[in-house]
Formats: C-alpha cells, structure tokens, sequence
C-alpha cells in the first residue's frame, strides 16, 4: 500500500492562505489504512482548520467528502460541483489522488495535505515500513522474498557492507536503525538450504524500468476500449 | 597473482615478490590546499609501498581522492585511489577512472561508502547505480577485457589498475564474510584491505576460514591495523562503530596507561606510546597468521605515527624493486 | 463520520459548558450514585452518556468545542477494569491526541482531562467534576465561544436562530 502522513496543520493552513471556502477530499483506499487521509482524519482536519480559522478570525466554510479512489477519474466525477464551488481544494489523497483531482479540474486550486512516503506495509498498529521501491524489476525470486532496493540504505545487490551489525542496518539510531537488507536475504537462503542464489557475483542493475528511467507508463492493448466521443 | 596483467603497480610488485606489504592513508584536506597533501606525503614517504587516498571519507566532503593522489606522486608516493559507490554512478566511475590512469595512478581500492547521514551532507541524494562488487568487476573489466561496463570496446589506452577491495572480518552475518570475500575474488579482485583488527583471535579464525576457500590463492589480504590515540578513542570504536571488535582488555590497557599522570600532556603522552606499542605487538601477531600478505596501517589525523609504528614493526626501509616496476614519476 | 450539524449552544450568563462523556458501567454509575447521595457539586457539566469509552473518537471531542463547549471530560473505568478490556486505555490515547490537536489551533489542552473511576465512586465522581470545573474556569471560555456568541447575537437582531457553523 501507499503510506503517508499528514503535513503539519500549521504547512497546511500556510498552503491554504486565505481561501474562504475549502473543500477537503478524503481518499478511501490506501490513505485510510494508514490512517492518514480517510474520512475520519477528513472530518478532523475540517473541525481544526474550522476553529483554527475562528481564532484568528479569519473564517472559513470547510466541507469535507472522501471519495472511495481519489485517483480515478470515476469517483472523482460525483464531486464536480463541490469542487467549483470551492476556493481551494485540500486533497488528502496520496500524491495520485492530488494530481488526479488536479487533471480533472483543471480550474481547481489543489494544495496537498500529505507527504506521500512509501510502499509499504503496516509492521504493527501504528507503524509501517518500507518493502517496494517500484524498481520495475522485481529481484525477490532470487533474494528469499526481501527486497535489497528497497530495505538495504545502498541498494546492495552484492551485500552486506561493512556497516551491517548485529542484524542492524549502520543507518539511524535507536529503534529507528532498520534490519539489514542482508543479514534477513542471508538468514533466510540459509534456512531453506538457497545459498548458491548468492554465490555468484549479481551484475549491475539495469535502472532503465525505475524512476531513473524517467516518468513510466504502463498499456496493455488488450484492456483498451474502442474510444467513443467524449471520453477523455 | 594478478600483476602480470600489465599494472606498473608497485604494490603489485611488492606481492608478487612474496614480500609482506605495507600501505597506508593519507585523508585529504577539507579546503583546496595542496600543501597540506605534499606535507603528509612527505611524513609518509618511504614508510609504505602504497597510500590509499580516502574519498569523501564517512561521507565528509574533502578534496578528491584522485586529485589528492596525483598531488602525493608528485611528493613520491604511490597512491590507492579509493572509489565509493555513494557519489557516483557508473559512467562518472568509468571516467574519472580514465583520467585518474592517465595522470598516473595505478592502484584503486573500490568501497561502498559509508551512508550520507553520517556526514555532513545528509541531505545529498545517493547514488549506488552499482555496488562494490560490480564496480570490482567494472574495473577489472576495463583492464583484462579493454570493454567499457556497457561492453563497447576501449580503442586506446585502456586503464589498468591494481584493484583492490575492502572487508569487514567483524561485520555480520560472521558465517557469510569468507563466502563474500570469494565473490569480490571470482569479481576480480587483487588485493584486500580490512577493517581495523583488534580482535585477534577472532581475525584468526576469519582468516582460517577464508584460506579454506582458496580464496589467498587468488587475492591478497592486508590486515588492518591502526594505533589507539586515547582510551577515549578505544572507547568509541568498541561501542560507536559499527562492524567494529574491540576487546575489552585493549581498552582497559589503553586507560591503565594513563593512571598516576596527573600531567595532561605527559598522560596523552603516555596513551599515544601505549596505542602505538599495541599496533606494533598486532603487526607481529598478524603477520605469523597464514593468509596474511601484508598490513593495511591506518592513522587518520595521526599521520606522523606511521613511521614510528613502521620503524619499531620492522618493516623498513621498505624493499627495493627493479626500476621498470616502479610506478612514481621521481619526485622534482 | 461526519461532523455533528447541531446549533450553538447558548448558556445563561457566563456559565461554562463542559461536557463529560461518561462510561456506562463506572461513570454514569458513579455519577448516578452522588446524585442519589445528593453530593454538592458544580453544575457546568453536561452527560453524555457511551456503553464505554472505547466508543469515543476525537472527532467528538472536536465537535463539542467547534459547538461550544468550553471543555471535554472523559471519565471511564479504572484502568484494568474497562467493562470491555481496553475501551478506556483506547480512549486515554485519543484523549492525549486530542489534546496536540487542540495546542495546534492554540486551544489550552487542559480543556480535555480524562477520569477513571469505578462504579461505586461517587465522591470521585463529584472531585472530577469539581477539578475540571476549576481548571476551565480558570483558563475561562472558549475563544471560539467569542465568536459564537457575537455572531449569534448578531442573527437573533436579525430574528433567526443561532446560526450552524459551516
């Protein structure tokens, strides 16, 4: 899933100014899970930015909805009319869903109300890691299921470094420090008698189907519709 | 061993000839100033067969490890050029490799790099387009096969280096390092330079371990060995440093050589001659364990220690080698 | 969830609002108890009565501001005794994190406080009121309130009711 968190309130009401009628939009899918930007935290952030703006006396109508995907262009169609009558449109969407609404109202002013992070999973009640780097080409056949772009700091595909100790990655402190990528590939090849997967010397990593590559895109012919009129 | 392969290394010479070698560090400066190269060059000329000039070493910003190491061949070193994975990616590798060749140097030492946030640029993006290893194999490619990393042909002088590595004998997981020093070999790898020992017993059995493999008979290992300058610093390392092993009884050796002196001057006097008298004990250990073909002696910030730990370690004068081995233009 | 849509509440003179949102097996309990004991205590606090305070979310307590309240009181369970295991620890976090959303509009976060007590606990009961009384009294009403009160001041001129805030 895609994790995020909300920006301070106080970056928030900055980006906002001195829009009078805010409209915030929740997402219901990842930002929910994460508990970040679901309808729930929409209705918080409405009641604070509402008294926020009382204190100061400056007075904003803040309404709020949470569509169910805030990156398709589906949902996003229900809200068109409380869109246009809004100044500005705090999305609490993921970084997608801020766009999305950005494309499809190209009039709308859209601030974002988190900082999109990871891709990742919740570790416990309260907590998510990183697991995917979206690399394009995914090596977890060959490293017992751990990904090394994502969870090793230098995207080792020959590791450990000479940092690794105790199990412990050399970067942070604390609780903070995350497992080394490589202590777990290795623990894990061991245990189910794979180490020859890493014997040999893994060759550089062709960075062409990541982000390096530039902006991706992603078609499959056999899902296209016939284009009719007026479908963008 | 590899030196036959065309390097003008003396380093390679040193191996070759079945001596025990000797390197050492010069950090370069965190200004432009290339007197304050040629002075450290000049403490360190003549202790070693080849200084490795550190790159942005724990991710502090300092003059470059290439145009250091030409400035210290000036003063009659033979430089290790040291190549991170942090700060570039694999074509600006490739070139600084050409250049670096063509201004003479011979030796190159290829490392991950410790991560940005220890430095003083955290904020920098990292690179690590390939890793230590690939970059061994880079390297040895650009040599052996004259084919740049993407596999286009070298029309020309193509470089050929030394290549050399570094390890972690304490680092973890302890069971997977010899199998991961096999791999830098099968990448290429000439020589080895590993972390600080200080644990030697445990060094020991690395070693066993590694010569099991076979992998001494491909490559060569040089022990790291440095001298503590405090029981502060001896401290730190125990605990602070990652991957490092510190046995208890050197640290308090370090602090009883300070208690009764109540003068400063005299009790850092006293640390300093205790962490150099280790140093010089460990060489004499290290050397008589099989599989090690020389030390790796570091003293950063401390160069001037270098030749007292050589001198009392009786590694000098350094060996004399024929005159078409040796790789330093004469100095001016 | 959304918002409560729910008039201002307008109280005589200057009376405080605080409204205490009570756990059905030991607070209400508890607070049933002084009233049949005719225990002597403030009368600024409002029942609302939950199954437990598990139940609560901060939401509700960011509507009771936005709709007046000069202050929250959660009262619940003894800790390890929550009628339904946890409910109350639950609520004691929510509580807490109302409170860092209150310190960031500027709001005193001493206008939330959470009690526990057990059923049998009236004198409690009556002391957690009398605190909290004390406090909101001393940090006075709620800024918002000013707003509120001219603003619905200023629509009863205009002959309508007090207006529902967005």
């Amino acid at each position: 899933m895609i994790v995020a968190e909300q920006k301070p309130l106080a970056e928030i009401r900055e980006l906002l100014g001195n829009a009078k009628r805010v409209l915030v939009v929740g997402c219901g899918t990842c930002v929910t899970v994460c508990f970040a930007g679901g309808a729930k935290e929409a209705g918080v952030l409405g009641s604070l930015l509402r008294m926020g703006a009382q204190l100061d006396g400056s007075a904003k109508d803040v309404s709020e909805v949470t569509v169910q995907r805030q990156c398709e262009r589906e949902y996003l169609d229900g809200i068109r009319e409380q869109v246009d009558e809004a100044d500005a449109v705090l999305s609490i969407g993921c970084g997608i869903g801020v766009q999305a609404i950005a494309e499809q109202f190209p009039d709308a002013v859209v601030v974002p109300g988190l900082n999109t992070s990871f891709l990742g999973k919740p570790a416990a009640h309260g907590e998510w890691v990183e697991r995917c780097a979206a690399c394009g080409n995914c090596l977890l056949g060959v490293t017992g299921g751990i990904c090394p772009i994502a969870r090793c700091a230098k995207q080792l595909l020959n590791g450990p470094c000479g940092g690794s100790s105790k199990g412990k990655c050399e970067v942070g402190t604390g609780d903070s420090k995350p497992d080394c990528a490589w202590q777990l590939i290795y623990d894990k090849l061991k245990a189910q008698d794979r180490l020859h997967l890493i014997t040999e010397v893994a060759p550089p990593k062709d960075w062409r189907t990541s982000r390096d590559g530039g902006p991706r895109r992603i078609v499959r012919e056999d899902l296209k519709l016939p284009s009719t009129g007026g479908q963008k | 061993m590899n030196a036959s392969n065309g390097t003008t290394s003396r380093l390679a010479s040193i191996l070759k000839h079945g001596h025990f070698a000797v390197t050492t560090e010069l950090g370069p400066p965190k200004n432009a100033d290339p007197e304050i190269v040629r002075a450290k060059a000049r403490v360190l000329r003549g202790c070693a067969d080849a200084v490795n000039i550190t790159d942005n070493q724990t991710a502090i910003v300092r003059m470059s490890s290439i145009a250091a190491g030409v400035i210290a061949a000036q003063e009659g070193l033979e430089p290790v050029i040291q190549m991170t994975c942090r700060d570039r990616n694999r074509l600006a590798m490739q070139s600084d490799l050409l250049g670096a060749y063509a201004l003479g140097m011979r030796n190159v030492l290829c490392l991950s790099g410790d991560h940005q946030t220890f430095g003083n640029h955290p904020q920098a993006k990292n690179v690590h387009d390939i890793d230590s290893m690939q970059l061994v194999q880079m390297v040895v490619g650009l040599r052996d096969r004259g084919c740049f990393q993407c596999g286009e042909e070298i029309k020309g002088d193509n470089p050929r280096f030394f290549v050399g590595a570094a390890e972690n004998p304490f680092g973890d997981p302890f069971d997977w390092r010899p199998y991961r020093l096999a791999k830098k070999a099968k990448a290429g790898a000439d020589f080895i330079q590993t972390q600080l020992v200080f644990n030697v017993p445990r060094f020991r059995e690395f070693m066993r371990r590694v010569v099991d493999l076979g992998v001494t008979e491909k490559l060569s290992i040089l022990a790291g060995v440095g001298p503590l300058k405090s029981p502060a610093a001896a401290r730190y390392m125990r605990d602070q440093v990652p991957g490092m092993d510190v046995p208890d009884e050197i640290v308090e050796r370090m602090e009883a050589a300070g208690r009764g002196i109540e003068d400063k001057k005299a009790r850092t006097a006293a640390y300093r001659e205790t962490g150099i008298q280790i140093c010089v004990e460990m060489i004499g250990e290290l050397r008589e364990i099989k599989g090690v073909a020389g030390i790796h002696l570091m003293a950063i910030e401390w160069e001037d220690a270098v030749p007292i730990v050589t001198e009392r370690a009786k590694l000098l004068p350094r060996p004399t080698l024929e005159p078409e081995t040796s790789a330093c233009p004469p100095p001016h | 969830m959304t918002a409560i849509n729910a008039p201002v509440v307008e109280t005589a003179g200057d009376d405080l609002n605080i409204v205490a949102f009570c756990c059905h097996y030991c607070a209400y309990a508890a607070a049933d108890m002084a009233g049949s004991l005719r225990m002597q205590y403030p009368q600024s606090v409002k029942v609302v009565k939950l199954p437990c305070t598990g139940k609560l979310d901060v939401q509700l307590i960011l509507d009771a501001f936005e709709h007046g309240a000069d202050g929250v009181m959660i009262a619940g369970c003894m800790e390890g005794d929550c009628h339904y295991q946890q409910g109350n620890l639950n609520a004691k976090r929510r509580a807490a994190y109302s409170q860092d959303l209150l310190r960031s509009i500027g709001l005193e976060a001493e206008r939330v406080r959470m009690f526990n007590m057990s059923s049998a606990m009236a004198n409690r009961w009556a002391a957690a009121v009398t605190e909290m009384d004390e406090t909101v009294r001393k940090l006075g009403p709620s800024p918002l309130r000013r707003g509120m009160k001219s603003a619905a001041r200023k629509s009863s001129a205009e002959n309508s009711s007090a207006e529902n805030s967005s």
